[in-house]
């Protein structure tokens, strides 16, 4: 008998891509769990949650050794996962995979400036930093951000990528992203988001520059930092030239964002240009730095941050090296901390700005990787806390893909 | 001619420690590697056709920093990896 579609629903298929896709069936049947997909300075570690986030299994390292800054896995089609990496000796390059990292496969085309006439000095990628997804209607199209700071794009899921010029050689550059400055491993660009109502709408941070935003997919950027101090430079509160360290946007709510930055944590609800800085409201002995900070999936009122020590040369670790998560639920105008289950004192790791993150279930889970190796999670909404993982390289990310 | 490839970068050649190279000059001779074995010139020299920084090019034991160097079908090729911490 002729099928009325032309697809058979009950075959595996194949993306424009490449991508395996699962049969519709088989995706509805299987409960969903969290994949963790964990970056560290020696190769990526990925943990396979069963349905009730209480057992994980390992797999890996994968490609053990390489310095793996990102890996993302797409949540438009469940299978497309990217790592960014880079080997001590060798130069930056993305790896692809669309079995669950059992393969990866290298970009055709990693990101990588121009060539520069023989007159100029050209650029070239260090490293990429930051991998994000585009559009969930702009299937394929993938984001990353790099150090020196620059945006690239991949319109065929991270195979090959192309710089987007109107940033990356944009009359301003030099000033946003002054040389010399940035991070100790050099500036990056981070935190590409898409605003999930309209594709052409982003935002994304520079550690030199601050935040910048743009509404017509690119072609122009403005900068987006009213009310954001900068106290490394001699105007507190410039255009332009802070360091955020993590930007959020809600997703239940895009017009609210939320940002870690290097000077405190702040708020924004658009339209208003002017952030709030919320971060004058956690306790003053804990203060408001840190590096990440993570929205609830539903509650726009609800985000976590994780304070580190940002006094005197700035030790960068928890403060009195006792570790905890402070929660908001009221949009920062109050804050709880939230340290069951982690160490009482001597704790003295640091958690970086893509290893801290949420997954969507009810209630939120919560994810952390420390620079010590551990990677700790809580299934509470951060009312309690336990141990994942320990024993790692420095953790750079850690990534909550949900898998249906 | 003989090209010595290090062991970061024998994941591209299949674990080959050794390959066979052809090219009148070292860009040649990476271009062809790289049709080859896709991917391994990029993460040896960077877009602007710099040498990377761990990467050390040496041409009959004499290291070459010139992309432009010529090689003749006989000369001993060495792609090393200098120390680049922990």
């Amino acid at each position: 008998m002729k099928r009325r579609s032309g697809r058979d629903k009950s075959k595996a298929r194949r993306t424009r891509a490449g991508r395996k896709v699962a049969p519709a069936s088989r995706r509805t049947i299987e409960q969903k769990r969290v994949v963790l997909l964990v970056g560290t300075r020696k190769g990526a570690f990925i943990y396979h949650g069963d349905p009730t986030r209480s057992r994980w299994r390992l797999d890996g390292p994968h490609r053990l050794g390489e310095i793996v800054n990102h890996v993302v896995l797409d949540p438009r089609d469940g299978v497309t996962m990217l790592m960014a990496a880079r080997a001590g000796h060798l130069g930056p390059t993305i790896f692809r995979s669309v079995d669950m990292g059992r393969t990866w496969k290298e970009a055709a085309e990693p990101p990588a400036f121009r060539k520069a006439a023989a007159t100029e000095n050209g650029r070239s990628v260090d490293y990429t930093f930051w991998l994000s997804v585009g559009h969930r209607d702009d299937h394929d199209v993938w984001y990353a951000g790099t150090s020196p700071p620059a945006l690239f794009r991949s319109h065929d899921a991270g195979v090959t990528w192309q710089g987007i010029d109107s940033y990356n050689d944009h009359l301003m550059y030099l000033k946003w992203n002054p040389p010399g400055g940035g991070t100790p491993d050099g500036a990056v660009l981070s935190s590409v988001i898409v605003d999930p109502r309209d594709a052409r709408h982003m935002y994304m941070v520079t550690s030199d520059g601050g935040a910048f935003e743009t509404l017509d997919n690119c072609e122009t950027w403005t900068s987006i930092n009213k009310g954001v101090e900068a106290n490394f430079l001699p105007d507190p509160y410039p255009e332009y030239g802070q360091d955020v360290h993590c930007l959020c946007i809600h997703p239940a709510n895009p017009d609210r964002l939320y940002q870690q930055n290097h000077c405190g944590i702040y708020r924004i609800d658009r339209p208003s240009d002017n952030w709030i800085r919320i971060g004058n409201n956690m306790p003053k002995e804990i203060g408001d730095i840190g590096f990440g900070i993570v929205v609830h999936p539903r509650d726009p009122e609800t985000a976590w941050v994780f304070p580190m020590d940002g006094t005197a040369v700035w030790p960068r670790t928890s403060p009195g090296g006792r570790p905890a998560v402070y929660r908001t639920t009221d949009a920062g105008a109050t804050w709880l901390r939230q340290d069951r289950g982690l160490p009482r004192e001597h704790a003295w790791f640091t958690v970086k700005r893509q290893a801290f993150c949420a997954d969507d279930f009810d209630p939120v889970g919560l994810y952390f990787g420390t620079t010590s190796g551990e990677v700790w999670m809580s299934p509470n909404e951060g009312r309690s806390w336990n141990l994942v993982a320990v024993h790692l390289p420095h953790i750079y990310s850690v990534v909550a893909a949900t898998i249906h | 001619m003989r090209v010595t490839i290090p062991s970061p970068l024998r994941s591209y050649t299949q674990g080959r420690a050794e390959v066979i190279g052809s090219g009148a000059t070292f860009a040649e001779l990476l271009d062809r590697l790289d049709a080859d074995f896709p991917g391994i010139r990029f993460r040896m020299i960077d877009e602007q056709d710099r040498i990377r920084r761990h990467i050390r090019l040496f041409v009959n034991r004499e290291q070459v920093v010139d992309l432009a160097h010529s090689l003749r079908d006989d000369d001993e090729v060495q792609i090393l990896c200098a120390l680049s911490g922990g």
